[in-house]
């Protein structure tokens, strides 16, 4: 099946084209700022080198894109926003917006309403739902010409009953009213959840501006096939899914880029190690899957639950600073200005790169300015870079055996063909788009995250399991080709009836059965 | 009494959060709290045990329930000082001061909440040193002090007083009955407590203590030292393993959550096994199968990079953690101490083993 995937980085606009387990064409381009125009260049490149036919035959176009994350991260083309915090009389005293760097929230703030209502982890209601404050608070919105409203309710993931009377009465009062209900994005924890809401909501305008441009840029190409949008989580969502939770494609960066080399390589479990100008980055690679963080993430200064990568990064890239008599690699770096700095570039600063091009690794700038390196220089600073990569990749290993490591990035000549704890370094061709390909082979996945009590530990996981798949397929998988890749059950603390939080993902390829 | 600064709050969260020994809830939520009343012109003052008249009367505080639920029903200063008003109406007297039952984990902050709506100074002291599960295993307790009366205040205007109880374990078992209707969290007021009683039976100066702990934890980021190396110098700690998080396995019995997490070791440890057993909060510890340490002495487990403790409802397969021993306070290690928070009384059959030389036990840490 042939796919497209493109990544619309800060710098470039990568594309690719695959079929099955082939890189066909890839091409990069640089990124526009109107987005449109990159994906216009990037995709007409690329159909350019395939034949017209071939392109048509196209069976999903997957965009990746840092666009949304870039845009709370700058503080850039954000709306304001009404909260709605469903919950009193209880969290009075820590409203929305309360963990936000102030300068984000005097951009998003439009009005902030809690009223009471909200539900028990065991479904009972707290207090009646106070709906005439809901209708009170939504004609308030509408006086300020407020749109886009996010709503969050206490354990609203269990009971999401009032959100949804919340969102019935704030469209009967809002014309065109965009609204973010927090539990189909969250987690437990009303903070968290409550913030990636606000931050859905904020970003309701640029979602649909943006997406809209990449069907254009689509249609206009002459292609046919469905678009998709690459997530947090290394899975894709519909473009109608990706203009309403724009949130879901804030961390897809990473995790394509180490989902590209597991399918360049043709591996699923092994450590990738992305080495750049400044830093190497080690991530572990877990059934194709890179394996998450645990901490709570902060997305432009504000507290989420996402779930992103857990790498490791580690002062070693193609610009670190070497010591005179090679002991000392880095910490300092030239950084992206190893192009007029590293001495094989008629710079004045000895860098990892220059050792790795006395040492014949690799052919750059004149390699004659570093012919003159004492050979025990070479050798000693060679051996130490293999020892700080070897020594990360063991802090990230997490069982005994020896795993593959994936060389890639821009600076992946410094890692030695023999790392200790590795069985095998392979160097991933093509792995300057690894993004673009991560994206391209980015399946469907749905996740369910609940609390149960009062069932068993089976008939927990067999209805979160029930409910992930009905996810996933709404979402476009095939539902044949689901699998269960994650499953974790914790028993609750302090919480009478057996009561177990159960988290669950399935994943399955795009299509219909 | 000296003022507790804005900038004491942060180190404060960190402190008590390690002092948690895996339990007692993130102190996050609470610390927004005390944040948000500093910056509209609060300040709560923070008072030496040994100034405390032998009559005056203490509230030690406690908000009580399921951490989980604690992530949707956020903590409330007007909420935890409801019990405490309850407590001086049932009483006909105000209190003098206000303490926490448990320094580790949210709970650090509880008298902070108290503090800033009622003015009450806070006590520099606690009744644990740490956190642990139930009303039976604090320093008053062990020293056969009167458990009751109890008040406990939910959101709604539901107020329980708790007048007579049997024992420590049957004040336990009622107040986690009613805590449990409410909806699994709610806000108390412990058996009110003598200047007397505090200076005598308290874990004096262990406010002052994790506001250190999370000082240093911070200094040494800042510096790019090892913060887990600083926690241990600042607290006369011991490091015990550094290793990867290879397998976790929980279950909860009798509302508690318990079980065991296996790691390998790196580094220095490289080929050593470690496995840590909790209810709640880490209880025992196995060395390559051999116990090397238990409850009372603090087990934590840190993130090797940030020094950021780690709680037991957080442990994931993968995480690169430090295992370090902090001393317990000299009173948990006596006799009836260890009768009461030993491994024994986690259902763990083993003696009470420290990894401290016991020469000192009178020793108060600070």
């Amino acid at each position: 099946m042939r796919r497209i995937g493109i990544d619309v980085g800060g710098t470039n606009t990568d594309a690719v084209l695959i079929d099955g387990n082939l890189v066909l064409v890839a091409v990069k381009t640089a990124t526009t700022a109107d987005v449109l125009g990159g994906v216009r260049t990037a995709l007409s490149k690329l159909l350019a080198e395939t034949a017209s036919e071939q392109g048509r035959r196209v069976a999903a176009v997957v965009i990746g894109t840092t666009h949304f994350t870039n845009a709370v991260i700058e503080r850039r083309a954000l709306q304001r926003v009404g909260a709605l915090r469903i919950g009193l009389p209880a969290s009075a005293s820590l409203p929305p917006f309360v963990d936000w760097p102030e300068d984000l929230a005097a951009l998003v703030r439009g009005q902030v309403h809690m009223v009471a209502g909200g539900h028990e982890y065991d479904g009972r209601a707290i207090v009646p739902l106070d709906v005439g404050a809901i209708r009170d608070a939504a004609r308030r919105m509408a006086d300020a010409g407020l749109t886009a409203v996010g709503v969050t309710s206490v354990f609203s993931p269990l009971t999401p009953e009032c959100e949804r009377e919340a969102e019935r009465i704030l469209a009967e009062e809002i014309p065109n009213a965009n609204i973010t209900l927090s539990h189909e994005l969250g987690r437990i924890g009303l903070l968290e959840r409550e913030n990636v809401t606000l931050l859905n909501a904020c970003l309701q305008d640029l979602a649909h501006e943006t997406v809209a441009a990449f069907t254009e840029a689509l249609r206009g190409s002459g292609l046919s096939a469905p678009l998709f949008l690459t997530q947090n989580d290394g899975t894709i969502m519909r473009a109608e899914a990706a203009s309403r939770f724009p949130v879901w494609s804030f961390a897809s960066g990473p995790t394509n880029s180490m989902r590209g080399a597991a399918f360049l390589s043709g591996l699923n479990d092994a450590v990738v190690v992305d080495v750049g100008g400044t830093t190497s980055d080690i991530g572990y690679l877990k059934g194709g899957f890179p394996r998450e963080a645990n901490a709570a993430v902060a997305i432009g200064g504000v507290r989420t639950l996402f779930r992103m990568p857990d790498l490791l990064s580690i002062g070693l890239g193609g610009g670190t600073e070497v010591s005179a008599d090679g002991v000392h690699i880095g910490p300092r770096s030239v950084g992206f200005r190893l192009l007029e700095k590293g001495l094989v570039f008629g710079g004045d600063t000895l860098t990892a790169t220059d050792i790795a091009c006395a040492a014949g690794r690799v052919d750059l700038g004149q390699r004659t300015r570093v012919a003159g390196l004492p050979s025990g220089l070479v050798t000693r600073s060679l051996a130490r870079m293999g020892d700080m990569i070897a020594e990360g990749v063991d802090r990230m290993k997490t069982e005994a055996g020896d795993v593959p490591l994936l060389a890639v990035g821009g600076g992946s000549f410094l890692i030695p063909d023999q790392v200790e704890g590795c069985n095998q370094v392979i160097r991933v061709e093509h792995h300057a788009v690894a993004n673009a390909v991560g994206a391209a082979i980015a399946q469907v996945s749905g996740e369910v995250d609940q609390i149960f009590s009062n069932v068993t530990r089976d008939q927990a996981i067999a209805a979160a399991q029930t409910e992930a798949e009905g996810r996933a397929v709404a979402a476009g998988a095939k539902r044949g080709s689901l699998k269960l890749v994650e499953m974790e059950d914790i028993p609750l603390s302090y919480l009478p009836g057996d009561a177990r939080r159960v988290r669950v993902r399935m994943i399955g390829d795009i299509g219909s059965d | 009494m000296r003022p507790i600064e804005r900038d004491e709050l942060e180190p404060l969260a960190t402190g008590a959060w390690i002092l948690g020994t895996g339990g007692g809830g993130s102190p996050y939520l609470s610390y927004l709290n005390m944040c948000n009343l500093y910056a509209d012109g609060s300040q709560v003052n923070l008072m030496d045990p040994a100034d405390l008249a032998d009559d005056a009367l203490v509230a030690v505080v406690s908000n009580m329930g399921a951490p989980l639920v604690g992530q949707e029903r956020l903590s409330d200063p007007a909420f935890a000082a409801k019990p405490v008003r309850m407590m001086e109406e049932y009483l006909g007297r105000r209190f003098d001061a206000v303490m926490s039952v448990e320094i580790g984990g949210g709970n650090a902050f509880q008298p902070l909440l108290v503090g800033a709506v009622t003015g009450l100074p806070v006590v520099d002291a606690d009744a644990m040193g740490r956190a642990y599960p139930e009303a039976q295993m604090t320093s008053f307790a062990i020293a056969d002090l009167p458990m009751f009366p109890l008040t406990l205040a939910d959101i709604r205007d539901n107020e329980v007083i708790v007048a007579r109880a049997a024992s420590w374990k049957w004040m336990e078992r009622i107040s986690r009955k009613v805590c449990t209707e409410v909806g699994s969290i709610a806000a108390t007021c412990k058996a009110p407590r003598s200047g007397a009683e505090v200076k005598a039976h308290g874990i004096l100066y262990t406010t002052t203590q994790a506001i250190a702990l999370g000082r240093e934890v911070r200094r040494a980021r800042r510096a790019h030292e090892d913060p887990v190396a600083a926690i241990l110098t600042a607290a006369n700690g011991k490091l015990l393993f550094r290793g990867k998080i290879a397998d976790v396995q929980r279950r909860t019995t009798e509302g508690f959550l318990r079980g065991t997490a296996r790691m390998e070791g790196i580094d220095d440890d490289r080929g050593i096994r470690f496995e840590v057993a909790f209810q709640n909060e880490y209880a025992v510890g196995w060395r390559d199968g051999r116990v090397v340490v238990t409850t009372p002495d603090l087990i934590c487990l840190l993130d090797s990079v940030s020094g950021e403790a780690i709680g037991t409802e957080s442990l994931r397969y993968g995480q690169r953690v430090s295992v370090i021993a902090l001393p317990a306070p000299a009173i948990l290690r006596t006799p009836k101490g260890i009768a009461h928070v030993g491994p024994r009384a986690f259902g763990h059959d083993t003696d009470y083993v420290t990894v401290f030389d016991d020469a000192d036990p009178t020793e108060q840490r600070s």
